[in-house]
């Protein structure tokens, strides 16, 4: 039998506040265990939560650019479990009332794009770590991470295949990095995902038994945990067998997923509202002040480039995977309109420097003054586009103006008659073999001359003269 | 005269005038302490030397500075369950007997600006849950009227410590009556304000929607002050209402209550109300009306459900609070346990009272799946209507006019075997919890037993200022609040 897979996608983004969801506490990643908590996030007898209005403007942010509905007036709810990592013996979150609830954003899958519906988005705060120790069987409790705001966003069962989860990943984590409400950071946990997975006999339309899948830190082994769920299901169904609504871990080590807890294990969360805080209102136009204040998103800022710039679907993908990148390109445009050079120069050069010294393309040594310089020097024949590949690495090392660097070597492009003609001269007196050939028609032969010419001047000359020069002459 | 004998505002202008040093006062007290304290036991901590160390320091800044702020030197009790940097704060419980808190709650931040001193903490039922102070784990409190009656309840050793002149005035929490139940048991007055009124931070949570933290003084005026003192919005909690804090002393100054219009719920006027409690109020309304208020019947139909809805509402939210302790951060943790489930078990079961099981038992069972909506969910419903007839009621009234207490305070182990029993206590303070109301307690009668009666005054949210002044005219047209009880 052949079955359709229908997944749905839970991630927790974690806020890019200056402080806690409900204390002043700083929310840095990695500093030493449980220097950043004060009486609220240790959960002390008597402290009491207050809401970050920043996380509030983040959440909103994040849920318009989900195309969501914003809830206009908010409670907060508890939720209750016992966990060494959770102070207070409850998690503050949002349960009847989700501050976003009911968008979408478009997806690429196989067939062009489609819609996955976002259910809800919930504001929340985050646990802090159990550190087991090996040897002494001990554990301790690191809560520098707890009340840290998340963003807890719950797709509907929309997607078919582990490379449309992957698809839908990466473009929310684009989004919320364009937002700059979240770093994307999958290793550091700040952007983490759990996929629940069913199968059905395809033409059915009640689902099947889902299984959550936890302990997923890549786009790579959300795809090999899909994979292998799917894999692992299939056979258990074409055995005979029934799934159990279970959750799994993925093993990275094993390469496989294994049972967590089962549905019976499942906690009774008795959910209340939290009577320390008071419901959240947000007023409509406060709401639209952040709607018309959006930056444009990545996806559509791609169609734009294809439309306006007449740029490959590779290049406007690549250009807009980061608001910086597409900042940077279009800075260059203005200033020199040839988009698919710009585009060239960005991926090409700039990002490979970019990437072997490890420096985000926002602080780029290479301005895009600097670059549209360099562009223009090759577009004006003051160098070649050789020439200009060649000293990219030292603009880049250097800081320096690419003119300078040009002057300073003595690189600049020689395309005056009687200075090449000279060169020419030369070439083809001490090649009077190849001139008989050319004669005879072979045309080939032509670039040999010119290639010959190039060397004797030391990469100086313009090729487009050099060639003009040399059909004339033997003309 | 001595100087335990005297008001908090009697002591605050002898010590302005310079007739009282700080730690004359101190000495004053430890002496009274010492004397009736092992009779009493209204003190979990006493912070003797730390209280003789600020009034040093208090005395060397005034011979400089010659400045003197309205709390400054007033010897004052806390009840234990209210957050002291540097000072234990125990919830009269096994679970955090070693508990000392890093930091102050705000009522105590604003307390120690004035200069205050702390002469300790007092006890309480164990979280606040009771209304007795025999859920203790530490030994009940005793009524200084009578020491083999309870001093009620939970704020029992701050009301006790009060009346038996252990300490000017004192703080309490009011969760369902934990002020007034006490300070009508022990002959004092004792103020619920409004819920936002006062802030909570630092206040151990029982029921976060409920708790209210209120002066217990041996006047009408005291508490005022007191009120004035501690009230006012506080930003680290979201639900401390952010308006003006009025000059409660200035509402004092009229002396009668004409046009003043004053309500009595016939529903609190029932089978169970005691004999001489009965007459001791009737005799009350009478002397209002003789002040000049106008007095007439009102209804609050509710009023019978109100218990029902508080043991809910009260307990869902205490099973969440409380489950903080869990022997992984602080306080208590049960010796030899094998894993973390046993870990939880072990030290919950150890660390609490069977009371306070008992409503974390009955809070997760009100809170779980399948049962929400039929318990939590119609408690609530219930609430707004409780809510709905004091509404109602304050559109005819400004004051409404109840006993404090079905029955004066009962002996010790009276009522400890049944809850039930031990929870009617509370009948009358109840419903003004879940309205969020401010009230007050103050002394009305005597049984022919001599334990003191109750009155209680309620009025509209943040009209803090009518409820004092109406209390205020009536203790200034009677003698109840200068009898003072024989320790023995």
């Amino acid at each position: 039998m052949t079955y359709e897979t229908v997944i749905g996608v839970e991630v927790h983004a974690q806020l890019r506040t200056k402080s806690k969801m409900f204390c002043g506490c700083g929310a840095t990643f990695g500093l030493s265990a449980n220097s950043q908590t004060c009486p609220v996030c240790l959960g002390l007898p008597g402290s009491l939560p207050v809401i970050n209005r920043m996380a509030v403007e983040m959440a909103v942010r994040a849920g318009l650019a989900l195309n969501c509905a914003i809830t206009a007036s908010n409670q907060f709810a508890r939720k209750n479990y016992f966990y060494p990592d959770l102070p207070k013996g409850y998690q503050i979150s949002q349960y009847e009332s989700p501050i976003c609830q009911h968008g979408w954003i478009e997806v690429v899958v196989a067939e062009g794009t489609r819609r996955v519906r976002i259910r809800r988005a919930h504001l929340e705060e985050d646990a802090g770590k159990n550190v087991h120790e090996t040897g002494t069987g001990g554990s301790r409790v690191d809560l520098n991470r707890a009340g840290t705001p998340l963003l807890e966003i719950v797709t509907e069962p929309d997607m078919r295949s582990a490379d449309e989860v992957v698809s839908y990943l990466k473009g929310l984590r684009d989004i919320l990095m364009y937002l700059e409400v979240c770093d994307g950071n999958m290793e550091e946990g700040s952007f983490r995902c759990e996929p629940n997975l069913s199968l059905r006999p395809i033409g059915q339309t009640e689902f099947g038994t889902k299984v959550e899948l936890k302990n997923i830190n890549s786009f790579k082994y959300v795809k090999d945990a899909i994979d292998y769920e799917i894999k692992r299901q299939t056979q258990v169904l074409n055995e005979g067998g029934t799934i159990r609504q279970e959750t799994r871990l993925w093993s990275i080590e094993r390469g496989e997923t294994a049972v967590m807890r089962s549905k019976e294990e499942a906690h009774d969360y008795r959910y209340f509202p939290d009577p320390d805080l008071v419901p959240l209102k947000l007023e409509q136009a406060w709401i639209e002040a952040w709607r018309s204040s959006l930056p444009e998103l990545p996806a559509v800022r791609m169609r734009r480039f294809v439309e306006a710039y007449g740029l490959p679907e590779y290049d406007a993908g690549v250009l807009t995977a980061s608001r910086a990148m597409a900042e940077y390109f279009e800075s260059c445009v203005t200033q020199f309109n040839h988009p698919k050079t710009v585009s060239n120069w960005v991926m090409g050069e700039l990002t490979r420097e970019l990437n072997n010294s490890g420096t985000d393309i926002a602080v780029s040594p290479v301005s895009p003054e600097r670059l549209v310089s360099l562009m223009q020097m090759v577009d004006t024949g003051t160098i070649s586009l050789k020439v200009a590949r060649e000293i990219f690495p030292e603009l880049y090392r250097s800081g320096k103006a690419p003119e300078h660097i040009v002057q300073e070597k003595g690189l600049t492009q020689v395309s005056d008659e009687g200075a090449l003609g000279k060169v020419i001269d030369e070439v083809l007196a001490k090649s009077p073999a190849q001139v008989a050939q050319f004669k005879e028609g072979k045309q080939q032969v032509l670039g040999f001359l010119v290639g010959q010419v190039m060397k004797a001047s030391g990469g100086k000359a313009n090729p487009g003269k050099v060639n003009e020069l040399l059909r004339k002459r033997l003309g | 005269m001595s100087l335990h004998n005297l008001t908090l505002i009697g002591l605050q202008q002898k010590f302005t005038a310079g007739e009282a040093t700080a730690m004359e006062i101190v000495r004053a007290y430890s002496l009274r302490i010492g004397q009736v304290e092992p009779k009493v036991r209204a003190f979990v901590t006493q912070a003797r030397e730390a209280a003789c160390e600020q009034a040093e320091v208090l005395d060397r800044k005034l011979k400089r500075w010659r400045r003197t702020m309205p709390l400054s030197g007033m010897p004052l009790a806390v009840k234990d369950n209210i957050c002291t940097d540097g000072v234990p704060t125990t919830c009269s419980s096994r679970m955090l007997q070693n508990f000392v808190p890093p930091y102050d709650a705000s009522v105590i931040g604003k307390l120690r600006a004035q200069d205050y001193i702390l002469l300790g903490k007092t006890n309480l039922d164990e979280f606040a849950m009771g209304s007795s102070t025999e859920n203790s784990a530490f030994g009940p409190s005793r009524n200084p009227w009578n020491l083999r009656c309870v001093p009620g309840g939970s704020s029992g050793g701050s009301a006790a410590a009060v009346a038996a002149e252990e300490c000017v005035a004192a703080l309490g929490s009011d969760t369902g009556g934990s002020i007034r139940q006490p300070a009508a048991f022990c002959g004092v007055v004792g103020l619920k304000p409004t819920y936002g009124r006062v802030s909570r931070y630092g206040l151990v949570a029982f029921a976060s929607s409920l708790d209210q933290i209120g002066p217990i003084t041996r006047n009408v005026s005291d508490a005022a002050f007191l009120l004035g003192a501690i009230a006012g919005h506080d930003p680290l909690d979201s639900t401390s209402i952010d308006r003006p804090v009025p000059d409660y002393m200035k509402a004092l100054q009229k002396k009668d209550l004409k046009r003043l219009r004053v309500g009595v719920p016939v529903e609190f006027f029932t089978e169970g109300l005691d004999p001489e409690v009965d007459h001791a109020i009737r005799s009350a309304i009478e002397e209002l009306r003789h002040l000049g208020a106008e007095v007439k019947e009102i209804r609050l139909p509710r009023t019978d459900a109100a218990v029902a809805v508080y043991y809910v509402i009260a307990t869902a939210e205490a099973s969440s609070n409380l489950a903080r302790f869990d022997g992984v951060k602080f306080g208590f943790r049960a010796k030899e346990t094998k894993d973390l489930l046993d870990l939880y078990i072990k030290t919950r079961q150890e660390g609490f009272g069977p009371e306070v099981k008992r409503r974390i038992m009955l809070g997760t069972y009100v809170l779980s799946a399948g049962y929400y909506d039929a318990y939590y969910g119609k408690a609530q419903a219930v609430r707004t209507l409780v809510c709905q007839d004091f509404e109602a009621a304050f559109k005819e009234v400004d004051v409404i006019v109840t006993p404090t207490t079905p029955t004066p305070a009962f002996k010790l182990g009276e009522k400890s075997e049944d809850p039930l029993q031990m929870y009617l206590s509370d009948i009358f303070t109840i419903s003004v919890n879940l309205a969020g109301l401010p009230a007050i307690s103050l002394p009305c009668g005597f049984s022919k037993a001599g334990l003191p009666i109750g009155l209680q005054l309620i009025g509209r949210a943040f009209e803090e200022e009518t409820v004092l002044r109406a209390a205020h005219a009536y203790e200034q047209s009677t003698q109840w609040h200068q009898k003072k009880p024989m320790i023995r």
